[in-house]
């Protein structure tokens, strides 16, 4: 192995020093090389040796593990930043596992009744049916036992557990896969885009990603086919104290369309749990991709105890023209989410759109939005974002919209609403509006205001539940972005936007 | 040099070498303000609230006076108490007498008694106003300010009192200081109008006890190589009410910021402004607004025109404290791009921690609607005059925040004229 790592970096022509860190590493780490090998779990902490490992264990080339230690280098001079509206507590870069693989088949939970049954009934409550419940779970999928038409990866801690229609996608043409199989299977793809629509320098958290991503999601959708079903990714934290990094890069070829979802979710646990996720997209000429999150990561309890530190860059590049991208989001989990889908409009007339629901109870708080950034002439963006307090939590919107002097002719659209639910919680609103040309109408209007007294009376009044009410008429400040959801998604988010605000009233 | 070194050395070339010793009532709050701007440093391109507006020149050498454009008084018709001010020297000879019914005018350079009035204001709303934000040119105002009006209203002053700034030197570095208290149940109109020099400074502070009202109007038409930096803060009891109108006009680099705390219940305060820009010229309005009070009212509305590569910048925040349930908060910010070249860069903010409000912003940003200009060029307007109607049309709802009818038509007058000196 040693010997192995050495004569490809000498075959790339790297110098002889590197080599001999790279022996020193590998002789270090002898030991707990072998028990990491049965236990699958990287030594706890952050160090060059752990990218070194995640490169190796997941079979990557030279360029990539360069890739790698070039943006942890680099990560070692950034700072974290303050500037969004979050108060936590420090994050210890050392005391989180890197990476995490279930030990064996046999460590998995076999059947659901090994499943905490809360985590069930949270399922039961959300309409999901029991196969896909199983898969949440972390249950081991029986290959081909699917019956819905909608493509499968499921990213269990570290490692992608499989993909399932693989065969059908592959009939039109459709890469679906982990990235980590990309990498091997499709080098000339990844390489030529990672990286190019979120750099690795981009920000803290990005950079942090590009180091330690241990897997994640790889669509490639050929020129001029449209995906034939809708596919998905589930994304689940399970193994405690780790850090969950995955990079999805999905590339859009002209003319082509795909229409994406990803869930997210992780158990009960007293420690905070970082995710640093990076998500790509890259839009060709008259392409569309149509991107959908629930992201509903285990929150902490009503003191803040626990729940997941979510630190998420996302970003679409829509490089050729008529490119269209939609990003729509139901963000209820998190303790600490901060996270801006954005969009870059290159191509003349093309299109970004923004659908955010963003609910905060108890002691979570959300710092989210979007950036669309005008390149292209008569470009269009839309920005429609539902924010919701409850609680203790915290709520804000931080967006911006940047109408470059050569976006002649560029639109948009911009309207956020907050929802307050009780006094001891808080909505903000955080806008950045710069136009540089004057052939382009840029609007933004933002309200915030409280349930309304006389709806919830009236629901009240028709023998509704306080609790049922406060869900309806929150259900109906939402509807416009629940709309944009595809039909699977929007059932699951109609009660999902229901338990989170459990507890909120009475 | 790094950014924080060449902050300091920036900072002890502006101060120079002979800071005035303080005497008098204000020299613990001068010397507060000195301890707080050394702290805090000049502001630079990379704070957050300085992303839209360089200080760099304001930070560098003063300029030379540039064109004037004079204009008619504002008020006239009132017969104002004037009070004028030569490049920031008070010119008694320009001025009206300072004795005044319902209340007491002396200055910033003749009062030195221990007891003053304005001892408890001086420095002390513009410290306050440094939380969250640093506003460091209001602290180095504090710190130096030699001359201003120190105002103190006791009764219903039906006649407005017109602070009259005049640029005359090449190359003026103007720093006034005005403290304005009103008793309970004051009334007073303060009009300002005029270049303070070459390079102005200013900070006004307004004590409003409960059930004051304070009427201010501002016409900032001034040269057009002019920087200036403002700062008003205001701190309103119950039941107060405020009401501010600003014209901006010409400058090369003006920065208005209007601080507002809301601290008493049912206050009111509304803020206004309407900014003709042309040419290089760049204006800055940022407010601050707190509610902490129940059931106050704040409404802001502000109106930017660009011509000619200009740049228009908006910063607006209105933060509800816990407290301040029943609020109700308005803020809207609009820009006309009569061009390709010219900039609207907009930072509406809300940040609300009570649940019963009603807030609410709005921000656009647009050239000039054609098919409007094209019915008035249909119906006989020429294309400039049809243009100029609908600037002003435009500006309609700013001046509207104007309450007297006398001093909003001398505004409009005002607007019209700019717009015909400049053929917007």
């Amino acid at each position: 192995m040693v010997d192995q790592t050495a004569e490809m970096i000498a075959r790339d022509g790297v110098d002889q020093e590197t080599i001999d860190t790279v022996n020193a590493m590998s002789g270090k780490y002898k030991h707990g090389w072998e028990t990491d090998i049965d236990t699958e779990y990287a030594p706890k902490g952050l160090s060059e040796d752990i990218v070194r490992l995640i490169s190796t264990k997941n079979e990557e080339p030279q360029w990539l593990l360069d890739w790698r230690l070039a943006a942890y280098r680099r990560w070692l001079t950034m700072t974290e930043p303050h500037w969004a509206m979050l108060k936590y507590t420090a994050i210890d870069y050392q005391d989180q596992y890197y990476y995490a693989k279930p030990k064996s088949m046999a460590e998995k939970p076999k059947s659901l009744d090994e499943v905490d049954p809360k985590l069930l009934a949270t399922y039961a409550k959300l309409g999901i049916p029991l196969r896909e419940q199983a898969l949440l779970a972390g249950v081991e999928v029986p290959e081909g036992a699917e019956t819905r038409k909608v493509a499968v990866d499921a990213v269990f801690d570290s490692v992608s557990l499989g993909t399932t229609f693989k065969a059908e996608l592959a009939k039109a043409g459709v890469i679906f896969c982990s990235i980590s199989e990309a990498v091997r299977e499709h080098p000339e793809l990844v390489q030529q885009y990672l990286g190019t629509v979120v750099p690795a320098s981009d920000n803290y958290f990005a950079t942090l990603n590009s180091a330690v991503f241990s897997d994640g999601s790889f669509v490639y959708i050929p020129k001029g086919t449209r995906c034939p079903m809708e596919l998905s990714t589930y994304f689940r934290i399970n193994a405690e104290n780790t850090g969950q990094f995955e990079r999805t890069l999905i590339i859009a070829d002209e003319g082509s369309y795909v229409s994406y979802l990803e869930g997210c979710t992780a158990p009960k646990r007293e420690t905070h749990q970082l995710h640093a996720a990076v998500v790509e997209l890259v839009i060709l000429k008259d392409a569309e991709i149509k991107y959908s999150t629930v992201q509903n990561w285990y929150p902490g309890d009503e003191n803040g105890v626990g729940g997941i530190y979510n630190f998420v860059t996302k970003r679409a590049d829509c490089r050729g023209d008529r490119a269209k991208v939609m990003w729509t989001q139901v963000e209820t989990g998190s303790a600490i989410t901060w996270k801006y889908p954005s969009c870059i409009l290159r191509g003349h007339e093309s299109q970004g759109e923004f659908y955010s629901i963003a609910i905060a109870n108890n002691a979570q708080q959300a710092d989210t939005g979007t950036k669309m950034i005008h390149l292209g002439r008569n470009t269009k963006s839309r920005i429609v974002s539902k924010g919701i307090s409850a609680g203790r939590a915290q709520n804000t919107y931080r967006g911006q919209v940047s109408i470059h002097p050569k976006a002649t002719g560029a639109r948009n659209y911009t309207q956020c609403d907050s929802l307050l639910i009780g006094d001891q919680c808080g909505a903000h609103t955080v806008p950045y509006i710069e136009v540089k040309n004057n052939s382009s109408r840029v609007e933004h209007e933002a309200t915030t205001s409280k349930v309304d007294d006389d709806q919830l009376f009236y629901c009240r009044s028709r023998g509704m539940g306080e609790e049922e009410a406060v869900a309806l008429v929150v259900n109906g400040f939402c509807k416009e972005v629940l709309q944009a959801l595809p039909m699977e998604f929007a059932m699951e988010a109609q009660s999902l936007v229901a338990i989170s605000l459990e507890g909120s009233v009475g | 040099m790094s950014a924080l070194q060449k902050n300091r050395a920036d900072l002890s070339a502006r101060l120079g070498a002979d800071v005035p010793k303080a005497v008098g009532f204000t020299q613990h709050a001068r010397a507060r303000a000195m301890a707080r701007l050394q702290a805090m440093g000049l502001p630079h391109g990379r704070d957050e609230y300085w992303r839209y507006t360089a200080p760099d020149l304001l930070n560098g050498a003063v300029p030379n006076l540039g064109a004037q454009h004079p204009q008619g008084q504002l008020g006239a018709a009132l017969g104002p108490l004037v009070l004028t001010f030569c490049d920031g020297v008070f010119d008694a000879a320009a001025s009206s007498d300072l004795a005044l019914e319902g209340g007491q005018i002396t200055l910033l350079s003749t009062a030195t008694t221990d007891l003053h009035f304005a001892q408890d204001i001086y420095g002390s709303l513009e410290e306050r106003g440094q939380t969250p934000v640093a506003r460091p040119f209001a602290a180095l105002n504090t710190a130096l300010a030699q001359e201003g009006v120190l105002l103190h209203i006791t009764g219903k002053i039906a006649q407005p009192i017109l602070l009259n700034y005049v640029a005359k030197a090449g190359q003026s570095d103007v720093i006034l200081h005005h403290c304005i208290k009103l008793d309970s149940g004051a009334e007073a109109t303060i009009l300002e109008q005029g270049s303070l020099g070459a390079r102005g400074n200013l900070v006004i502070e307004v004590d409003m006890a409960a059930g004051s009202a304070l009427h201010h109007i501002r016409s900032q038409t001034s040269d057009d190589a002019a920087l200036a930096v403002t700062h008003f803060f205001a701190c309103l009891h119950a039941n107060a009410a405020l009401k501010s109108f600003t014209l901006c006009a010409h400058g090369r680099l003006i920065r208005n910021e209007t601080v507002i705390e809301l601290v008493g219940d049912n206050a009111v305060a509304h803020v206004a402004g309407a900014s003709l820009t042309d040419g290089p010229d760049h204006h800055d309005d940022t407010i601050f607004i707190t509610h902490q009070g129940r059931s106050c009212e704040s409404r802001q509305v502000y109106k930017n025109v660009l011509k000619n590569g200009a740049v228009g910048v908006f910063q607006g925040k209105i933060l509800v404290r816990q407290s301040a349930q029943k609020t109700d908060g308005y803020q809207i910010s609009q820009s006309l791009l009569l061009d390709g070249d010219s900039q609207f860069l907009a930072k509406p903010e809300l940040e609300i921690y009570a649940d019963d409000v009603k807030c609410s912003h709005g921000s656009t940003s647009g050239a000039i609607d054609d098919t409007a200009l094209f019915y008035l060029q249909s119906r006989g307007v020429p294309r400039a005059q049809a243009q100029a109607l609908l600037v002003l049309a435009f500006m309609a709802e700013a001046v509207g925040e104007i309450a007297s009818l006398d001093l909003a038509e001398d505004m409009r007058a005002q607007i019209e004229a700019v717009l015909q000196r400049s053929r917007l």
